[in-house]
């Protein structure tokens, strides 16, 4: 796993190699093993490298063996070894052990369609001396990054936005419109980031770039068809067969030349996945965890249960709320986006013990909740549908309470308001994106913080929209849980999971996540399950608990769910205030940045430090305006020496890759 | 205390504490849960407002819309409830 960067020159001037030693300089965290630069004529490929497979093998920038073709690759390619083979036995030849080889290969044979062949974890960029065309891919789920640009002359591209941003001719501006996204999703709308005119290239596609022509394609999106195979088949037969899949995922991300770990978060995928590992490599193993002091959100009787179970040589890093304001900065350098959870903060610290401990590889139960049926989002629409039919029934509101046992103030909520909180409109039911309309509706409060300027920019904008656009022709054919899983999977688990929280977060500390539950072949066998075996009645990742029991503690898999999250506004305001949010939530600052309205700010905080109660949107809030405060004042007022506002050129949103 | 200046205060807290100090056109007869003025947590604060700001005890089975979903609302019910304790 690693950094990588590039440039072509469309008016096929020579790449200065100084500007592509600059950019993967800023990527060393994500390849502190060894760096590397090729340029050849208009084009450069740069690399950072964390050495994990063919450790002598594998520098990159590589070349094919005839010289034709260079790649920088970031990621893996699991089924390397097979496919390997399969090449030699077309006649192809290997100088390397390396997967890498294996795409440039692969690319030969198959040309851009090599990208169905692997299964794996993958941003690379491929440079045609012969053709002069380059062709970047990037996995089916998003789980590494690949961000690109364009600009009058040269199209750039680089797994981190800063690396970007070395070149003085890409400008640091924030993005309205991708602010006021994150400001209702979480996450941006593919293509589009935080930034202006920087793109990230969306998962499961490709791009190729040839005499000054972008072109952009997607290989592979995913289907939550029913199959009728699925429908007939008995439980047990299903379970069977996800239980297979789910270990021959795991055999090949077991795949290394270095030492693999597993975190472990006393929930019921990583036990899974962290049992897995042990049944197939049988030795002894390393497993990580985070514990926090705050009891809420503090899981570790679980963990220490599963360690005990497994028989892992288990390790955790205790995460304090002044932890979390300790390392707020320096974790906003790393998403590159703003955020309205501090949950990234916590796993910044893991990938550092797990690095401190002197591993590079973690396998982990990211991926799920999305696929399997696990997450709250999904049983809330269910809940809600189910009273949406009866509105006026006199018990269904009971059954909001078993909503989120784990969440105080909806414990303590009285039901008549909590009835009104989950209402259900009778439009609401015929909304494609009924599941997730409470959560767009409350996040989107927070834009009462955007300034009055912004504000009028944004009210143009019509994100739900946008999305609406962008949804598969079959999206409407689905059942309504397979479209719930859909939006999760393909917007919030590339926009924040897998990038907030989990690339950036693991590879600060040089650290590469590997993700079971995220084998295509699992999403696609998923993906054809009946919604009413992944949860059956209200009973999250039903299949999945029936598939494992016996091999996972039973209270794990009895516990309720409890999902990942951290302590948030309070943070920032205990008996002081941290000295940078009382710089960036400041009236100087937030007026200096115009993003948002300082009196409306200046009441926010206020809130917070008089040590009322918060609610969940004022904790939303302020973690939302000081992140896009932090992240302005790393990225744009510190490159543009202070002297520029951050919106310069306001509100353009028009741009070459998007249009 | 008059009502008109019960609901003063409690408009002023709910703008303050709801709103971020954004003025919005809220009438007396607006409805907190459907302007999305209150979220869930909101109810929470708003009973402890009431519990501290008047020296009256919000009994469990008050806490229902009826009572508490305007500013009007809840200064009539501050009112009934003061002139209970009097």
């Amino acid at each position: 796993m690693c950094g990588i960067s590039g440039r072509l020159n469309f008016n096929r001037e020579p790449v200065s190699r100084e500007q592509l030693g600059r950019m993967i300089g800023t990527l060393s965290h994500r390849g502190p093993d060894a760096r590397g630069v090729h340029v050849a004529g208009e084009a450069g490929l740069a690399h950072a490298r964390l050495s994990i497979i063919d450790l002598e093998g594998g520098a990159q920038p590589m070349s094919s063996t005839d010289g034709r073709l260079w790649i920088t690759f970031n990621g893996e390619i699991f089924n390397y070894i097979e496919l390997r083979e399969e090449l030699v036995s077309k006649g192809h030849h290997f100088a390397t052990r390396s997967d890498t080889e294996v795409i440039l290969n692969a690319y030969r044979e198959f040309g851009e369609d090599c990208v169905h062949h692997f299964n794996g974890q993958w941003a690379f960029a491929i440079w045609d001396t012969q053709d002069h065309k380059l062709f970047l891919s990037r996995d089916r789920f998003g789980v590494r990054p690949l961000f690109c640009t364009q600009t009058a002359n040269s199209f750039l591209f680089a797994s981190e936005i800063k690396a970007l941003l070395t070149c003085p001719e890409v400008q640091a501006e924030i993005d309205i419109q991708g602010l006021d996204q994150i400001f209702t999703f979480w996450v941006t709308l593919p293509p589009r980031t935080a930034f202006k005119n920087i793109f990230h290239l969306p998962p499961g596609c490709s791009l190729s770039v040839k005499d000054g022509v972008v072109r952009i394609h997607e290989y592979w999106s995913a289907s939550y068809a029913e199959s009728a195979d699925a429908h007939t088949a008995n439980e047990g037969q299903l379970a069977e067969e996800l239980s297979w899949l789910l270990e021959d995922a795991t055999r090949i991300r077991l795949r290394s030349d270095v030492p693999v770990g597993a975190y472990l978060s006393g929930g019921i995928d990583s036990t899974i996945t962290t049992g897995l590992v042990r049944k197939i490599a049988q030795e002894r193993l390393r497993s990580f965890s985070i514990t926090f002091e705050d009891a809420e959100f503090d899981e570790r009787s679980y963990q220490d249960e599963a360690s005990a179970f497994l028989g892992t040589q288990h390790s955790n890093v205790s995460c304090s709320s002044s932890d979390i304001a300790r390392i707020f900065p320096e974790v906003i350098r790393h998403t590159e986006q703003p955020v309205i959870r501090t949950a990234p903060a916590p796993m910044f610290l893991l990938s550092k013990l797990v690095r401190e401990a002197g591993f590079k590889v973690v396998l982990t139960g990211e991926g799920a909740d999305e696929v399997l049926g696990g997450y709250d989002i999904f049983k809330e629409a269910k809940i809600r549908r189910f009273l949406g039919r009866n509105p006026n029934s006199k018990w269904r509101p009971l059954l909001l309470k078993r909503l989120y046992p784990y969440m105080q103030n909806i414990q303590r909520q009285p039901t008549a308001y909590l009835k009104h909180f989950f209402r259900v409109a009778a439009e609401d039911l015929s909304n494609p994106f009924f599941s997730h309309l409470p959560r767009w509706e409350l996040t989107s409060k927070l834009k009462q913080l955007f300034s009055a300027e912004v504000r009028e920019a944004t009210a143009k904008f019509d994100e739900v929209g946008e999305l609406e656009s962008a949804l598969p022709p079959e999206y409407r054919s689905w059942s309504y849980f397979g479209r719930a899983e859909y939006l999760e999977a393909r917007y919030l688990m590339p926009g924040y999971i897998l990038s907030s929280q989990g690339d950036r977060m693991a590879m600060a500390h040089s650290v590469e996540g590997r993700y079971p539950f995220l084998d295509y072949r699992v999403v696609e066998f998923a993906g054809r399950l009946p919604a009413t075996v992944k949860m059956k009645g209200l009973d999250q990742k039903h299949l999945l608990k029936r598939a494992f029991r016996g091999r996972i503690p039973e209270s794990i898999e009895r516990r309720p769910k409890q999902p990942y999250r951290a302590p948030d506004g309070k943070c920032f305001f205990g008996a002081t205030t941290v000295d940078y949010a009382e710089d960036l939530l400041s009236p100087a600052a937030i007026r200096q940045n115009g993003l948002f309205d300082e009196n409306a700010v200046t009441a926010l905080v206020n809130k917070f430090k008089s040590g009322r109660p918060s609610s969940i949107k004022d904790n939303m809030a302020i973690v939302g305006v000081l992140s896009t405060q932090l992240l302005i004042h790393q990225f744009v007022n510190q490159r543009n020496g202070g002297n520029e506002p951050c919106i310069e050129s306001r509100f353009r949103t028009t741009s070459t890759l998007l249009s | 205390m008059h009502r008109v200046e019960i609901q003063n205060n409690i408009h002023t807290f709910v703008v303050t504490n709801f709103l971020f100090g954004q003025t919005l056109d809220l009438q007396a007869e607006d409805s907190l849960l459907d302007n999305g003025v209150i979220d869930s947590t909101g109810v929470l604060e708003l009973v402890a407002f009431l519990e501290e700001h008047y020296g009256i005890k919000v009994e469990d089975d008050e806490v229902i819309p009826d009572n508490l979903d305007s500013t009007g609302r809840i200064a009539a019910y501050v009112e009934m409830k003061l002139s209970c304790a009097a």
